[in-house]
C-alpha cells in the first residue's frame, strides 16, 4: 500500500476549486478506482460517471494531469510515486457537478445526421458484403462515444464556431454512413454546408486522444473532405494536399 | 404533502424503463405501433450494460454451418437451461432471433463477414454450431449503437437520460405511471402512462466479484415486487467462468467466452487441461475425448466433437472452482486461460482486440504471449419478473418486463450469446404486448397523490436525516455477505447465515444517510439503490434455500445432482400484505408435446 495525493476539481456551473485527498493505493489500481475510493470514504457526493470499468462504454472521460483520458484505463502506478495526480472535468462542455459535464450538445448533433438508408434486399435475400469492404466502417463503429476527441477539437472550443461544426466524433459517424456498402443516402452537401467539414484544419489532435485508436483524421475526415471536394471546394484540403504531396 | 400539480410532469402512452438492448428494442416497437413512447435510463444513452457485451448474439442464421436451424437452437437452449426454461419463451426466442439479427443489419449494424460476404458466426459454449453473429469482441456496442441511432430518429420516442425510476404508480390494480428523479438536479418527475415496460437488467452489484456495472442494483425487480408482481427463478444466478482475478481492483471484469470459442484452453497449475475430467454424462456423447479431436472440431471438421471448454457455463464455473479449492489454482487464485499458444498473435488481435487491450492496460499482460488468469464472476440473472410468454405482461395489468429484468426464458442456466438475442426478441414482443393492452383500455388511469407522496418522502428522508450510516459501507457489507454465503456452491447452513446477515444489514439500511445536496449526488443515488439490492439479494437467498437440488447455475453441496421431482416446480417470490417476502413452490404446466419432442430429440434427427 502506497499513499498518494489527489487533487480533484469540485464545484458546479457557478464555480469551484481543487480539493486535496490522500488515499492508500493498491497494486494495479486505475484512477477511477482511486476516485471511487475517495467517494466511498471521504467524499460521498463526489460527482463522477462510470459504467464498464474496462474502456468499453466511454463514460469516464476526464482530464488527468492535463491529459484527456478514460479514468478506468489509466493506471495510478504509471505516475511517479511522489507526484500528485490532478483530476478535472473535460473543458469543452459545461460542468454540471465535479467531474460530470453536460454532454447533451453531442446527442443533438447525432440527431441532425440523416440515418442509415439501406438498399432493398434482392428478393428478400441476405445482404452480402465482403469483409475488406466493411473494415473501414467497422473501425469507425468502434467509437465508444467518450467525446474526448470533441473535447480537444479547437473548433468546438471556440464558442462562435461550435454550432457550425459537428466535431470529429460525428465526422466519423458521417464517414461510417457514407462508406457503408449498403447505404443509399447522400449526405455530401450537408457535410459541407450543415456539418461544417470545411472548419476542420486537420490538426489531428482528435486522433491523438482517441482511446479506440481510430484514425479519425486520416481514415475518416480526410476521405470525407475528398468526397466533398469532388463536388465542392475545400481550401484547407487543397493546402493540405500541396504540403503533404497527396495526389488526386 | 407535495401538491402533485407542482411536479414536473410528462405524459406518454408507454414508459420504457431502461435503454439497453431490450429497452430500446421495446421502445422502437412501441413507436412503430404508433404509441407515444418515453425511454427513461439511469446513465447516458448508449452506456447501458448492453454496450459491454462482447462475444456475440446467438441466432440460427445457418451462415457458418448450413445444418443449423431454430429447432437445434431451441434444443441447445433447453438443454443448457436443464429443461427448466419456459417452453414457449424458448420457442419464441429460437424462432425469431434470426429475424431480429437480420433486422439490425437493415438498421445499419455491420457484423463480421464470412468468406461469402454473409454475417459470420462463432462458436460458443453449449451451442451445437458456430451460431454467434459478432463484431470482434465488441458485439454489444454494435447492437446498442444501432438501436440508439435508429430510436433517436423516431419522432414519437422521447429519451430521458440520467433519470432514475423510483416507484411505480397504480390506479387500483393497473399501472398508471411512475415517479423518477433527474440525477443532475435531484428534482422529481411524474410520468403518467397507460403501460410501463421494465427493461432494467439484473442485480449483480449485490456481489463483490461481478462483471456488472453500477447500474445493476435490481431496480426493476424491486419496482415490480412493490407493485405486486412475482419474481421467478431467482435462485439461478449465473457465474461466468472467466472473470479477471488480478489486479485486485479489476477482479470480476469479464473475459469473453469468445476466447474459448476461438480455441482458448483452460489449464491448472499442473498445466493439465482439466476440463476433460469434468464433462457430465449428458454432454459426453457430444464432447471430444481427446485434445486432437477438439482441435479438429475447431478447425471445422464436421465429424469431430467440441472441446470440453465449450460445455455450458455452469459446468465450467464449477470445475474451475473445484480446481482452485483443491489447490491447483494459479498464483492469484484463478486458473489459466491460454490463447497465446493456440492461435497466431495477429489473429488474436483481430478477433479479440478488446481482450488484448484490456489485459495489456489493466494487468500489464500480453495475451498473445502469456496465459491469462481467470476465475468465476457473478454475471447474469436468469431469474426476474414473471411474465406471460407471449405478451411479456406481468400479473399487474399494464406492467411489462423484458431482457435480463424478466425471468423464465433461460431456465436454470443461460447459454452465452442467448441474452443479446433475448433482448431483441422479447423487447419487440413487449412492445407489441403493450400496444394490445393500451388498445384494450377504455379509460385513462388516474394518479393517486398519496402514492406519489410516499415515494418522494422515502427518497428525501435519506437526505434530510440528521445522521446515519454511509451508503457505500452498507453496500460493501452486502457484497461481502453475498460473496461469502450465496456463491457458486451453496449449503443450507450458509444460506441461513446469509438470511440473518441480510436482516442485520436491513436494520442499518433503514438509517442510511446521504450527505450533501440532491444535485448530482452519487451518495444519494447509492443510498436509493440499497433497498433494491436487498430485495434482490433476499429473493435469491430464499429461493436458493428452498430449491433442494443442484440444477444449472444453482449448486447445493448438501443436495448434489438434479432431482427429477424438482423439474416440476419453479419458485416464485412476491410481497405479503405485511411487507414481508413470500416464497412459493409452484407447479409448472406440462410441456407442449411438439416442443418436448424437439428438446429431447437425438441431434441427428434434427440435422436432417
Ligand atoms: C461484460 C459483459 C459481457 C457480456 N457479453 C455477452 C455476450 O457476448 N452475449 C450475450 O448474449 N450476452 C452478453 N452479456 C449479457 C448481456 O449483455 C446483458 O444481459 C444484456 O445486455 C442485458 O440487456 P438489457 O436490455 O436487459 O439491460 P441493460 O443493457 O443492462 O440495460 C438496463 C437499462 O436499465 C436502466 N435502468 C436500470 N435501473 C433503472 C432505473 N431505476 N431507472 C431508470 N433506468 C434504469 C439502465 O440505465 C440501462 O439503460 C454480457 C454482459 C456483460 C456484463
Ligand atoms: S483534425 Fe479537425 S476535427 Fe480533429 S481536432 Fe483537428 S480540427 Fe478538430
Ligand atoms: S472517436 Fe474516439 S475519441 Fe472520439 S468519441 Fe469516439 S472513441 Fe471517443
Ligand atoms: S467506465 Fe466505461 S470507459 Fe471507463
Amino acid at each position: 500500500m502506497i499513499e498518494r495525493n489527489f487533487k480533484i476539481w469540485r464545484g458546479n456551473s457557478k464555480g469551484g476549486d481543487f480539493v486535496n485527498y490522500k488515499i492508500s493505493i493498491d497494486e494495479g489500481m486505475v484512477v477511477l478506482d482511486a476516485l471511487k475510493l475517495i467517494q466511498a470514504d471521504q467524499a460521498n457526493d463526489l460527482g463522477l460517471r462510470w459504467n464498464c470499468k474496462a474502456g468499453k462504454c466511454g463514460s469516464c472521460s476526464m482530464e488527468i494531469n492535463g491529459k484527456p483520458k478514460l479514468a478506468c484505463m489509466d493506471r495510478v502506478t504509471d505516475y511517479k510515486e511522489d507526484s500528485q495526480i490532478t483530476v478535472r472535468p473535460v473543458k469543452t462542455f459545461p460542468v454540471i457537478k465535479d467531474l460530470v459535464t453536460d454532454l447533451s450538445w453531442n446527442y443533438e448533433q447525432n440527431k441532425r445526421i440523416p440515418p442509415f438508408k439501406p438498399k432493398p434486399r434482392e428478393n428478400g435475400a441476405k445482404y452480402r458484403m465482403q469483409q475488406e469492404d466493411v473494415d473501414r466502417v467497422q473501425e469507425f463503429r468502434k467509437c465508444i462515444e467518450c467525446y474526448l476527441c470533441q473535447n480537444v477539437c479547437h473548433i468546438l472550443r471556440d464558442q462562435e464556431k461550435k454550432n457550425k461544426f459537428v466535431g470529429p466524433r460525428f465526422m466519423i459517424r458521417l464517414a461510417s454512413l457514407e462508406m457503408h456498402p449498403l447505404d443509399t443516402e447522400d449526405r455530401i452537401p450537408a457535410i459541407k454546408n450543415e456539418y461544417g467539414s470545411g472548419y476542420c484544419n486537420i490538426t489531428k489532435c482528435c486522433t491523438e486522444v482517441c482511446p479506440e485508436s481510430i484514425k479519425i483524421t486520416d481514415n475518416g475526415i480526410i476521405p470525407i473532405k475528398e468526397r466533398v471536394v469532388d463536388r465542392f471546394y475545400d481550401p484547407v484540403l487543397k493546402l493540405f494536399r500541396v504540403f503533404s504531396g497527396s495526389k488526386k | 404533502m407535495i401538491d402533485i400539480k407542482e411536479l414536473q410532469t410528462f405524459e406518454h402512452d408507454v414508459i420504457v424503463v431502461g435503454a439497453g438492448g431490450s429497452g430500446l428494442r421495446a421502445a422502437i416497437e412501441c413507436s412503430v405501433q404508433g404509441m407515444s413512447t418515453a425511454v427513461v435510463c439511469k446513465s447516458l444513452l448508449g452506456k447501458a450494460h448492453t454496450v459491454m457485451a462482447e462475444g456475440g448474439v446467438a441466432a440460427s442464421l445457418g451462415n457458418a454451418d448450413a445444418r443449423d436451424n431454430w429447432k437445434i437452437h431451441f434444443r441447445d437452449t433447453m438443454r443448457g437451461g436443464k429443461f427448466l426454461n419456459d417452453w414457449k419463451m424458448a420457442e419464441h426466442h429460437a424462432k425469431e432471433a434470426a429475424d431480429r439479427v437480420n433486422e439490425l443489419e437493415e438498421w445499419g449494424a455491420v457484423f463480421d463477414r464470412t468468406k461469402d460476404g454473409l454475417i459470420n458466426q462463432r462458436n460458443f459454449g453449449g451451442h451445437r454450431y458456430p451460431r454467434l453473429a459478432h463484431v470482434g469482441d465488441r458485439t454489444g456496442l454494435e447492437i446498442i449503437r444501432t438501436l440508439q441511432d435508429y430510436a433517436v430518429h423516431r419522432e414519437n420516442i422521447k429519451v430521458y437520460m440520467e433519470c432514475t425510476a423510483l416507484g411505480l404508480l397504480k390506479d387500483g390494480e393497473r399501472i398508471s405511471g411512475l415517479i423518477a428523479y433527474w440525477r443532475d438536479s435531484g428534482e422529481f418527475i411524474l410520468f403518467k402512462a397507460k403501460a410501463v415496460i421494465l427493461a432494467t437488467g439484473g442485480a449483480g452489484r449485490a456481489w463483490r466479484v461481478t462483471s456488472n456495472s453500477w447500474e445493476y442494483t435490481g431496480d426493476g425487480y424491486a419496482l415490480a415486487y412493490h407493485a405486486g408482481t412475482e419474481l421467478i427463478n431467482m435462485e439461478f444466478t449465473q457465474f461466468h467462468p472467466t472473470g479477471m482475478v488480478w489486479p485486485h481492483s479489476v477482479k470480476g471484469i469479464l473475459v469473453t467466452e469468445g476466447v474459448r470459442g476461438d480455441g482458448g484452453i483452460l489449464l491448472n497449475s499442473e498445466k493439465e487441461r482439466f476440463m476433460f475430467r469434468y464433462v457430465p454424462e449428458k454432454f459426453a456423447p457430444e464432447t471430444a475425448d481427446t485434445e486432437e479431436e477438439g482441435d479438429r472440431w475447431l478447425a471445422g471438421d464436421k465429424t469431430a466433437r467440441r472441446p470440453p471448454e465449450l460445455i455450458t457455463r455452469d459446468e465450467v464455473a464449477r470445475a474451475i472452482t473445484k480446481e482452485i479449492n483443491e489447490g491447483r489454482g494459479s498464483p492469484h487464485g484463478g486458473v489459466f486461460l491460454d490463447i497465446a499458444t493456440r492461435i497466431p498473435a495477429e489473429k488474436i488481435k483481430k478477433k479479440l482486440p478488446s481482450m488484448y487491450h484490456q489485459f495489456k492496460v489493466l494487468a500489464n499482460l500480453d495475451i498473445t504471449k502469456e496465459p491469462m488468469e481467470v476465475g468465476p464472476t457473478l454475471h447474469y440473472f436468469m431469474g426476474g419478473v414473471r411474465v406471460d410468454s407471449d405478451t411479456q405482461m406481468s400479473r399487474v395489468p399494464g406492467l411489462f418486463a423484458c431482457g435480463e429484468c424478466s425471468g423464465g426464458m433461460h431456465g436454470s442456466n443461460r447459454l452465452g450469446g442467448n441474452s443479446l438475442s433475448d433482448i431483441l426478441v422479447f423487447g419487440r414482443l413487449a412492445g407489441l404486448g403493450a400496444k394490445n393492452y393500451v388498445n384494450s383500455l377504455s379509460n385513462k388511469p388516474n394518479i393517486d397523490a398519496s402514492q406519489v407522496n410516499e415515494i418522494i418522502k422515502n427518497a428525501t428522508d435519506i437526505l434530510n436525516r440528521e445522521s446515519g450510516t454511509n451508503p457505500y459501507l452498507i453496500h460493501e457489507d452486502l457484497q461481502d455477505v453475498m460473496n461469502r454465503y450465496v456463491n457458486i456452491v451453496r449449503t443450507e447452513e450458509e444460506l441461513k447465515t446469509a438470511i440473518l446477515e441480510l436482516e442485520r444489514i436491513k436494520h442499518g439500511a433503514a438509517k442510511v444517510k446521504a450527505v450533501g445536496a440532491s444535485q448530482y449526488n452519487p451518495g444519494w443515488h447509492e443510498a436509493l439503490s440499497i433497498g433494491n439490492l436487498l430485495i434482490s439479494a433476499e429473493a435469491v437467498t430464499l429461493a436458493a434455500l428452498m430449491r433442494e437440488e443442484s440444477r444449472g447455475a444453482h449448486t447445493r453441496l448438501d443436495f448434489p445432482g438434479e432431482r427429477d421431482e424438482w423439474l416440476k416446480y419453479i419458485i416464485t417470490i412476491s410481497k405479503n400484505k405485511d411487507g414481508s417476502m413470500k416464497i412459493e413452490k409452484i407447479e409448472r404446466p406440462s410441456p407442449p408435446k411438439e416442443l418436448a419432442e424437439i428438446a429431447y430429440a437425438k441431434i441427428e434427427e434434427l440435422e436432417k
